[in-house]
């Protein structure tokens, strides 16, 4: 771990405090422990089956722990509801992409805004003044965000019909409107060939830098991850397998074994 | 992003969304027709066609609900029997304006709809459906209490004193009631507009098409879905003290299930989530009834029947589908 690197952001902005996750005699997870710095990109890699999903659950707050904690700036996130964490800070991506199928772009991202906004079910019915100062706010701040992720050719246009990748690209301005400080992205290479996983790789960077954002990336796609990484954690069988840089986990011998078997190691 | 997606850019992704509303001109136009129809014709048409607006409420509000948020409901006539009944006995068990018998009407309902949703919430899609009804069905025999006759008058209800135009207008009864009818159709029609073009009424169409998506976004599935429930009530309460004050009566056998099953129809054939066709639902169920009479009085249930098919088999997406068509052909 890098924590000696950088002494002023020192604390980390989550930390994920010996998580484990039972179902039944099973455990899911087995007390894993790691830290994400501000403004990383970690990468959580590991074979099918390590606990990459379930941790990814817990981390939405789908899944609640048996054991363990995960602070976000020192605090807990599993005393929250699970539609109160978007608020803290705390936003995501769906592997199979989960828009709203029969709304325009816009209005996806739109909704994205809703943890930060204010209007109550009788001040928007009678659309009153601080309503309307909040929605040209909220439009104002879309508009960014449609520039910044290319969607302006589509922005008023249902998003059932677009292409996958520009589906991803909505889900990921629908995240970026909650404001997040951590971003969780659950497989976005999936169902993008070659040239689109590398402009995919470029954009999560630049939303990075751009959001000030801290992006935990669950991806098969090894090209991606060793590409944007600043970090990777692996996991195999619930544990924390290894820990520390690209190039580190790559030739570590039990990460090896773990994904190409016992003989190959 | 790629030369795939431009391609595939330009077959499938040139399909606009579909509004909830209507242009202002179309509007404006529509108002207008609206205001001029009591002029010269007899007061029982102004009586049929201010019907057709209290229904149009009512369909208007289930739209909120079924359009809006996804919820199925044949239990609409529970919430509109409630809204006649506390019109009904504000103005002649307590003497009130019958003005401020429809905010009353609303917030009573509001709160029984909000109640109502709270257990729907473990329901969906067509055990829903049968849990309002249930209420629906439920709902006539609760005036006949005899706990509760001396304010609802038991099976033989209660009569209802029509007002009087306000202010020495030059108006008929009938011409009055529909005027005041019309203008707070336009209120709710109003509010309904504003909130689903709102962040509250976003949140109830992100709960219709993604439950857990909507949920990760910090949208409280519960909250909104029991808020659509209140609010449809409420509305469908204000149609009901409505219905009471231009009927001049209100009885429990007026608000069977029947009642609900009309309004569900009138949904339908005004299309789904789009809310002018909440006024061609009401026609429709208004109309069309006394057409087939016209046609058959022997079959008029067969002859209605076979034209809700025939409408439904021609325009499934009902009026809305017209609407689409001509505005594609209207130059821009």
């Amino acid at each position: 771990m890098n924590h000696s690197n950088s002494p002023i952001e020192a604390r980390p902005i989550l930390s994920v405090r010996g998580v484990t996750v039972q179902f039944g005699g099973i455990k899911a997870l087995n007390g894993v422990t790691f830290d994400m710095q501000r403004g990383q990109v970690l990468g959580l890699i590991g074979p099918n089956g390590a606990g990459k999903t379930t941790l990814f659950n817990c981390l939405s707050r789908l899944y609640q722990p048996s054991d363990g904690d995960i602070l976000l700036e020192g605090e807990s996130i599993l005393a929250r509801k699970p539609a109160g964490i978007a608020k803290m800070g705390i936003g995501r991506t769906f592997q199979n992409v989960a828009l709203f199928p029969t709304l325009s772009v816009r209005d996806n991202i739109r909704i994205g805004g809703h943890c930060r906004s204010r209007g109550d079910l009788v001040s928007d019915a009678l659309r009153l003044p601080w309503v309307l100062r909040e929605e040209r706010e909220l439009d104002r701040k879309i508009d960014e965000i449609v520039d910044d992720l290319d969607l302006g050719g589509v922005a008023d246009r249902e998003v059932a019909g677009l292409p996958f990748g520009t589906q991803k690209r909505v889900e990921l301005g629908r995240a970026l409107a909650a404001k997040p400080k951590v971003l969780l992205l659950d497989e976005p290479a999936g169902g993008l060939n070659h040239e689109e996983v590398y402009v995919l790789g470029d954009l999560i960077c630049r939303i990075r830098d751009a959001y000030n954002l801290t992006v935990l990336l669950v991806e098969h796609h090894m090209g991606l991850v060793m590409k944007i990484a600043d970090h990777v954690v692996a996991l195999n069988f619930g544990s924390k397998l290894a820990e520390g840089t690209p190039a580190a986990v790559r030739s570590d011998p039990a990460v090896i074994k773990a994904y190409l078997g016992s003989e190959a190691a | 992003m790629s030369a795939i997606e431009e391609t595939l850019g330009q077959t499938v992704a040139a399909v606009e969304v579909r509004k909830s509303s209507m242009p202002t001109v179309a509007r404006l136009v529509l108002l207008l027709g609206l205001l001029v129809i009591p002029l010269g014709v007899s007061d029982f048409v102004v009586f049929q066609v201010t019907t057709v607006l209290i229904y149009a409420i009512a369909i208007l509000a289930l739209n909120l609900l079924t359009g809006a948020s996804g919820q199925f409901s044949l239990g609409q006539s529970a919430f509109y029997a409630v809204g006649a009944y506390t019109a009904a006995i504000m103005m002649e068990v307590y003497g009130v304006n019958y003005a401020l018998t429809l905010p009353a009407a609303g917030v009573i309902c509001f709160l029984f709809g909000f109640l109502f949703g709270l257990p729907a919430l473990r329901l969906s899609g067509v055990y829903l459906a049968l849990a309002t009804f249930a209420l629906a069905v439920a709902m006539p025999q609760i005036p006949k209490l005899a706990v509760l006759e001396p304010w609802t008058g038991g099976v033989h209800g209660l009569v209802v004193n029509k007002p009087e135009a306000p202010f020495d207008l030059p108006l008929s009864q009938d011409a009055w009631l529909y005027y005041f009818t019309l203008s707070v159709a336009v209120v709710i029609y109003w509010l309904c507009a504003n909130l689903l073009r709102s962040r509250t009424g976003r949140a109830m169409l992100a709960v219709r098409d993604n439950e857990i998506a909507a949920s990760a976004l910090g949208v409280d599935l519960s909250l909104y879905k029991t808020l659509a429930f209140g609010t449809s009530a409420a509305f469908t309460g204000v149609a009901g003290a409505l219905g009471a004050i231009v009927v001049q009566f209100v009885a429990p056998d007026s608000f069977t299930f029947q009642l609900s099953i009309a309004i569900f129809v009138g949904m339908i054939v005004g299309g789904v989530g789009w809310l002018p066709g909440s006024l061609v639902g009401a026609v429709f169920i208004v109309f069309v009834p006394n057409l087939a009479e016209g046609i058959s009085k022997g079959l008029s249930g067969a002859v209605f029947g076979v034209i809700l098919f025939a409408v439904i088999f021609a325009l499934p997406h009902g009026a809305r589908q017209i609407a689409d068509w001509i505005a594609k052909r209207l130059p821009r």
